[in-house]
């Protein structure tokens, strides 16, 4: 049951999808006193771009950056799989919405995440079970860049190109800020791009903002594994946490919350140009 | 063990829902399982977190993954992806360590898995299987297979001694009667005090049972008549104190206010003289030498 009406939506027409979105997030950690937006704005679209253009009956997907749980949710409640008083119990005492994904009580969350580094590994289970058992459908994975830090990614990484998981595709949310610095200053990785071609991925560099181009881009037909490096801005759509590391963790109080609302409201109004 | 665990298995390739993934181990000895598997047989590299992260993902659509490696690498290395990925979903992931103890004997201590099964068992569902004989590996691969757990399975060197008689496979077994001391073993130094302790007459040799699964679950009623004969348990096993059997079933008699009046514990000590040897020099060097248990415990 979709409770949102932001059903059936037209991929090239989204303006409305990715503002009411914006709002119910920003909402949602205003009221329960959560900070992590940064990271989930910068996610936000593609989560949106997911569950509403690209996930069908047979997929699978599994957040591997968990903090970005706040964007899910309300992906999940933009298509209907949650309702406002779900989202209205976000992080509070006895919830089944958890500050990173849980692993019982959502029937869309395939696994619990929240400690970087596992999201690939568990991605590539899913997509050699499926080939193993000849079952249709594809599985599609969000990590986040500082998540590249984790040795474990790199395992994952040639396990998934040496077995040739052509029915798996990741992305990347590269919104470039980590927990305590960007990714360039803490440990850099660029060429990211480069370097998962060079393993033996297709890899598509997108504005992970643009709906239409990540739809595009997922779609894409693909020989070898699908890594989709999404360039996004940490805190994308508010222009006083855009970019900037503190908003990784920081609450809004009431006067951010306002001016946050305002900001995104005018952005959508000013803007025809649906990304 | 590695053998028969590699025949049961092979018994078992009927059954779509198995697949086996190694971390790059089991040359000279898991042929003929990758042959009977084909592409259910997965050489997972030496990437121990991974391997396990894909086990949780291959087992969330049904299949029934099996992940084997040297003991350490199976349970310490990847142990978030045990944690998380594995237990936090309940998954039916089915650990395997080869060389259990001091298994890998002058291989060195990064070989070695003194600590396995107490760490495992602050899990979330884990059932952990020690199996003694050979035999109790070939009753244990079926049940394993129909467990809807996650569990860890820990291999080791089989020693079962000439014209010992080993019950039917059971978590719980009575190996010889004995009117002396209650002593309870985990794993295949149970061979060894069978031998010693079937020399000796039975007013003065242990009562000795072997337990092979963890947790122990409700302990026999014969057991606990057996403590509260002797008023003294002895409990040995090739693991740390600290986790291990010794504290479990202390804990749990205490609980049930059955404690004896004399406990001993015989146990993995670590590297004593901080030299190196076979599995036998370092179960010696942490008093793990059946005979000398057995003088021990029933001299005192």
């Amino acid at each position: 049951m979709r409770n949102s009406g932001l059903a059936n939506m037209d991929v090239a027409s989204t303006g409305d999808l990715r503002r009411i979105a914006k709002l119910r997030l920003l909402q949602m950690h205003y009221e329960s006193g959560v900070g992590h937006l940064g990271g989930n704005l910068s996610a936000l679209d593609i989560l949106l771009c997911l569950y509403h253009f690209v996930l069908r009956k047979d997929d699978l997907f599994v957040l591997s950056k968990g903090h970005g749980a706040g964007a899910l949710y309300v992906a999940l409640w933009s298509i209907g799989a949650l309702t406002d008083d779900d989202l209205r119990q976000f992080h509070k005492e006895g919830t089944r919405l958890s500050g990173h994904p849980p692993a019982f009580g959502i029937p869309e969350i395939v696994f619990a995440t929240g400690s970087l580094g596992h999201g690939l590994g568990l991605a590539c289970g899913l997509a050699l079970g499926k080939k193993l058992k000849g079952e249709a459908g594809r599985v599609f994975c969000l990590t986040s860049d500082g998540e590249w830090n984790e040795g474990s990614c790199w395992e994952s990484l040639i396990f998934l190109t040496h077995r040739g998981l052509d029915n798996l595709t990741m992305i990347v949310d590269c919104n470039g800020l980590q927990g305590f610095g960007t990714t360039r200053e803490v440990a850099n990785l660029e060429p990211l791009s480069e370097k998962f071609r060079a393993f033996g991925m297709d890899v598509l560099e997108v504005d992970g903002h643009a709906i239409q181009d990540i739809h595009t881009a997922v779609n894409q037909g693909h020989s070898r594994p699908l890594a989709v490096v999404a360039r996004t801005i940490k805190g994308c759509g508010v222009s006083f946490m855009e970019n900037q590391m503190e908003w990784h963790y920081l609450p809004l109080n009431a006067q951010q919350y306002e001016l946050a609302c305002n900001e995104v409201k005018q952005a959508c109004e000013m803007s025809s140009a649906d990304h | 063990m590695r053998d028969v665990f590699c025949r049961s298995l092979v018994s078992q390739a009927v059954d779509p829902r198995l697949v086996f993934l190694t971390g790059d181990l089991g040359f000279k000895a898991l042929e003929p399982l990758r042959d009977a598997l084909r592409e259910r047989f997965i050489n997972a590299g030496v990437a121990e977190q991974n391997m396990v992260s894909v086990a949780a993902g291959l087992a969330k659509l049904g299949l029934r993954p099996w992940v084997y490696s040297i003991a350490p690498f199976v349970y310490a290395r990847p142990f978030e992806q045990i944690r998380n990925d594995v237990c936090l979903h309940k998954l039916p992931v089915v650990l395997v360590g080869n060389g259990g103890g001091y298994g890998y004997g002058v291989m060195g201590n990064t070989h070695h898995a003194l600590e396995d099964y107490g760490c495992l068992l602050t899990l979330p569902d884990l059932r952990v299987f020690v199996p003694a004989f050979d035999e109790d590996v070939s009753a244990m691969v079926p049940l394993l297979m129909q467990l809807d757990k996650p569990a860890y399975l820990r291999l080791g060197l089989a020693d079962r001694p000439a014209g010992c008689t080993i019950p039917a496979y059971s978590c719980w077994r009575k190996l010889i009667a004995g009117d002396g001391p209650t002593l309870v073993v985990l794993g295949p130094l149970a061979g060894g005090l069978f031998r010693v302790a079937s020399a000796m007459s039975q007013a003065h040799r242990p009562d000795l049972w072997l337990l092979s699964e963890l947790p122990t679950q409700a302990l026999p009623e014969a057991l606990l008549d057996s403590i509260r004969r002797s008023q003294h348990l002895v409990v040995v096993e090739e693991h740390t104190a600290a986790g291990g059997l010794g504290q479990i079933l202390s804990y749990q008699l205490a609980a049930m206010g059955l404690a004896p009046r004399r406990f001993s514990h015989y146990y993995a000590r670590g590297y004593v003289s901080g030299l190196y040897g076979s599995q036998r020099f370092h179960r010696a060097e942490s008093g793990l030498e059946p005979a000398a248990i057995v003088a021990s415990i029933c001299k005192i």
